[in-house]
């Protein structure tokens, strides 16, 4: 669980999870376009590929080779942790 | 000087010509026998005049494992402009094309990724209207 708090305190990884939320099986080039054009982050191909181990480390990504392509997928499994960690509690009136 | 041709390195010739000929609707400029291979180019029926794609042999040893390491991380080798993006993307998806990325709004461009089927990605933009 330390793993997802590491992942998603960095603001690059939750920009890349917000990316992938809108759409699975990212290719890297697709991503890093994505992050470039809508988040003004213009980080290495590199650099993304790491915060992307980051994230599959976690559980958040799941990485798929198909043929000669490697997709990316969101995994938001590993967040329902945290709602069952602390769960939500009705706002004092 | 302008530039007259580029190069896309392809797996087979003939498939790279079915392909951006048959596939894609570019016209046959120039056909000429080399020996083994062809001197074999295309360009688009909306300009006969512009820039040819010279359909090349991967032969040289370097070529594969640089177009194999492009692909896998989804990068596109050259980008071919259109007008209407997501009706490209249905007519060439109807013909059975790969794309590795649907159309994606990129603010003043859109843009999709297809497999050529002879080893490469090819960006397609549509860039919109600047207003």
């Amino acid at each position: 669980m330390a793993d997802v708090f590491k992942a998603i305190a960095d603001e690059t990884r939750r920009a890349i999870l917000d990316e992938l939320s809108e759409r699975d099986e990212q290719t890297l080039f697709e991503l890093c376009s994505r992050l470039a054009m809508r988040h003004a982050v213009t980080s290495s191909r590199q650099a993304v590929s790491q915060h992307l181990d980051v994230l599959e480390a976690a559980g958040l990504v799941r990485r798929e080779k198909r043929g000669r392509y490697t997709f990316h997928t969101i995994d938001t499994r590993p967040l329902a942790q945290i709602a069952e960690r602390w769960p939500a509690k009705e706002a004092p009136q | 000087m302008k530039l007259q041709a580029v190069s896309i390195f392809v797996d087979d010739q003939q498939k790279a010509l079915d392909f951006y000929g048959g596939v894609l609707g570019f016209q046959t400029a120039a056909d000429v026998p080399m020996g083994e291979h062809r001197w074999l180019t295309v360009v688009s029926p909306e300009d006969p005049a512009g820039t040819q794609i010279s359909l090349e042999p991967k032969d040289h040893p370097a070529v594969v494992p640089f177009t194999d390491a492009l692909a896998a991380d989804g990068i596109p080798f050259c980008v071919f402009g259109v007008e209407d993006i997501h009706a490209e993307y249905e007519r060439l998806s109807a013909l059975g094309v790969v794309f590795t990325q649907q159309p994606v709004d990129m603010g003043p461009v859109t843009v999709a990724v297809l497999d050529d089927t002879v080893g490469n990605l090819v960006q397609l933009a549509q860039y919109t209207a600047a207003d």
